[in-house]
């Protein structure tokens, strides 16, 4: 032990832990962390909090505090604050749009019904789960039965549905549709045979490469020159499967990122054992790619379901139509505009934020890690 | 210990007799990438049991001549056959063999979305339709024979490299090949790891199981192997026991590379 460096130390000397300093734990740490680790960081700090302080009580003045919540007319609405007083006889309206009020409880249930049925979607550690998967699968026909009548129901036509239950249907349907079409033409666009990958590039980039807007006036204008008068597709129906069509185009072209970061050595040992072609895609693959995916495929979804905004043009008046329509109503007219788009905003904003949420959950619950 | 479990016929037979009758008949094999002439007019027969070592320089086509005994690659002229059954577009025939032969690869390619038990039931599962239960009982065992029963609820990404490879062997057995191809199997291990696979590859060879192995573990090779070959150009260079191979090369290029690939 000559060396000067030379170093030895017994059991009974070893250090204990300390805790961390104070600077950078709890909420004090967490300041400094993460708003003013920096003079460009605190500049921004006090920049946002400034504009918060100038922004936030005169909304919360106008929306809530200044408010008036009663009245039958807009002439009640006398504050300088939001006019709520509607709500109370037009929120049907908006959720149901004109469906008959006796047969609310017919929406109410397939919307009560759809918790089980998305739980059982995408979640996997329910009880029950056999049956509930089943539950799932037989919804949409269910939902339909309830919605349009059949089966000792009465009969309600589609153009009867409006307000906000317009909206998730149509965007549900499309959801529920857009996600197994865009795998089939992204497998379909990977194909090795000439035919089927032509037929389904052409599908996409034309899907892709027009607007909505334009595929739903084709739906609903020039569609109807081509086919003999006795044929009719209800108005809905067209709407809806031209947003299940757009959004599959731009699904196929997510879920095909995906399948290209899957390296080539899981399709060999996938065919090494013996596996077929759609065996290989459904066990192997496509739990793969569909999970690098999943921020493109909610993001689509939550454009689709945007999207089904555009119904107004066939005369449908979803929940931005019951806006538009409460807004131009003599006995409103001039106090509601605000208000109604901002309730609008709240409920696309409520479900469009869930569905993020959860992409971020279900992200994380399928990280297996990597090597 | 034996590692294809249930084979009733006693372990370690005699080094192959090519000529009784083959597991594995290549006639005339010819391949081509693109304008690139990979496979030359490779003729081969495998004896049933027999543990063959290819080496040879990197694109001598040693990995193309044994990805096309399992069709990963397709040849245009000659014929394989693979246990009676003949290699053709017919895709029965091609699952047939595929079921087996198991194939190991330098890169594992173990399936990170599943554990390392159910990576070993897949394909017993959705290939010879084999009940749950079942397929999971022979799951376990040759995860014990590769000696990580306890990596069974794990997934391959938390897995090291070498423990990966045993998986991706145990998955492989799990099919009860009669054939196993092990593409440069060590290639892509930290030096630490590359005994435990030798080590169960080496197990593998005393219970009776055919092995075609791409590799430059020539300890290995000398230790298993009936016969060692070698590759270049396409073609097979020259091939013998392992005693004869290593200790009298014949060609010029065999010794070359050996001495390469034994004195650096």
């Amino acid at each position: 032990m000559s060396d000067e460096r030379a170093f030895y130390r017994s059991q009974a000397e070893m250090l204990p832990p300390r805790p961390a300093p104070a600077a950078t734990v709890g909420v004090v740490g967490w300041m400094r962390a993460n708003l003013f680790s920096s003079y460009l960081n605190i500049a921004l700090t006090l920049m946002s909090a400034g504009l918060l302080w100038v922004a936030v009580p005169p909304f919360l003045d106008w929306a809530l505090f200044g408010a008036d919540f009663s009245g039958a007319t807009g002439a009640d609405c006398t504050g300088d604050g939001a006019c709520w007083a509607w709500l109370d006889q037009r929120i049907e309206q908006f959720l149901y749009g004109f469906y008959p009020a006796e047969s609310y409880w017919r929406v109410n249930l397939a919307v009560i019904l759809l918790v089980p049925a998305l739980a059982y979607l995408l979640f996997d550690n329910l009880p029950y789960a056999r049956y509930g998967r089943f539950f799932s699968v037989a919804y949409p026909v269910i939902a339909a039965v309830l919605l349009v009548g059949g089966f000792g129901l009465e009969s309600v036509t589609t153009d009867k549905f409006g307000g906000f239950m317009l909206n998730l249907v149509a965007g549900l349907a499309g959801i529920v549709l857009s996600l197994p079409i865009g795998i089939l033409l992204a497998l379909g666009r990977r194909s090795r045979l000439p035919v089927v990958r032509i037929l389904c590039v052409v599908f996409i980039e034309i899907f892709r490469g027009v607007p909505l807007i334009t595929l739903l006036f084709v739906a609903i204008v020039i569609l109807q020159l081509f086919l003999p008068p006795e044929v009719s597709l209800d108005q809905l129906i067209r709407v809806m499967i031209m947003i299940t069509l757009f959004a599959s185009a731009y699904m196929a072209e997510v879920i095909r990122g995906g399948l290209q970061a899957i390296s080539q050595g899981q399709y060999e040992a996938s065919q090494a054992m013996g596996l077929g072609y759609w065996q290989m895609m459904r066990l192997v693959v496509l739990p793969q790619a569909l999970k690098i995916s999943i921020p493109g495929i909610v993001n689509t979804f939550i454009g689709l379901f945007k999207d089904t905004t555009l119904v107004i043009i066939i005369g449908l008046f979803d929940i931005l139509g019951q806006a538009r329509l409460l807004q131009t109503n003599p006995e409103w007219i001039g106090e509601v505009d605000h208000e109604t788009f901002l309730l609008a905003a709240v409920f696309f904003f409520v479900i469009c934020f869930s569905m993020s949420r959860y992409s971020i959950n279900l992200e994380k619950s399928l990280d297996t890690g990597r090597q | 210990m034996s590692i294809a479990g249930s084979n009733a016929e006693p372990p370690l037979a005699d080094a192959g007799d090519a000529s009784a009758n083959p597991i594995i008949r290549i006639d005339g094999l010819n391949k081509w990438f693109g304008s690139f002439h990979v496979l030359r007019d490779i003729n081969l027969e495998v004896a049933p049991r027999e543990r063959i070592v290819i080496c040879g320089p990197s694109g001598s086509g040693k990995s193309t001549l044994i990805r096309c005994i399992n069709r990963l690659e397709e040849h245009q002229e000659g014929s394989i056959t693979v246990d009676g059954t003949e290699l053709t577009h017919d895709l029965k025939n091609i699952d047939a063999i595929r079921r087996e032969v198991g194939m190991v690869f330098q890169q594992f390619n173990l399936f990170p979305h599943l554990t390392v038990l159910e990576n070993c039931m897949l394909a017993p599962v959705w290939v010879r339709k084999m009940p749950r239960k079942e397929a999971e009982e022979i799951a376990m065992t040759f995860l014990e024979r590769v000696k990580i029963p306890d990596q069974a609820p794990k997934y391959p990404g938390q897995l090291s490299g070498g423990q990966q490879q045993r998986v991706a062997i145990a998955r492989s057995l799990c099919m009860r090949p009669k054939i196993m191809l092990f593409d440069e199997p060590t290639s892509a291990l930290d030096p630490e790891m590359i005994k435990e696979v030798l080590d169960v590859m080496v197990d593998l060879a005393g219970s009776g199981m055919t092995m075609l192995v791409v590799t430059h573990e020539m300890g290995f090779a000398s230790q298993v192997a009936d016969r060692v070959m070698i590759m270049d150009d396409g073609q097979i260079l020259e091939q013998n026991t392992p005693d004869e191979f290593f200790n009298n090369p014949q060609s010029d290029r065999t010794k070359l590379f050996l001495s390469q690939i034994l004195h650096h």
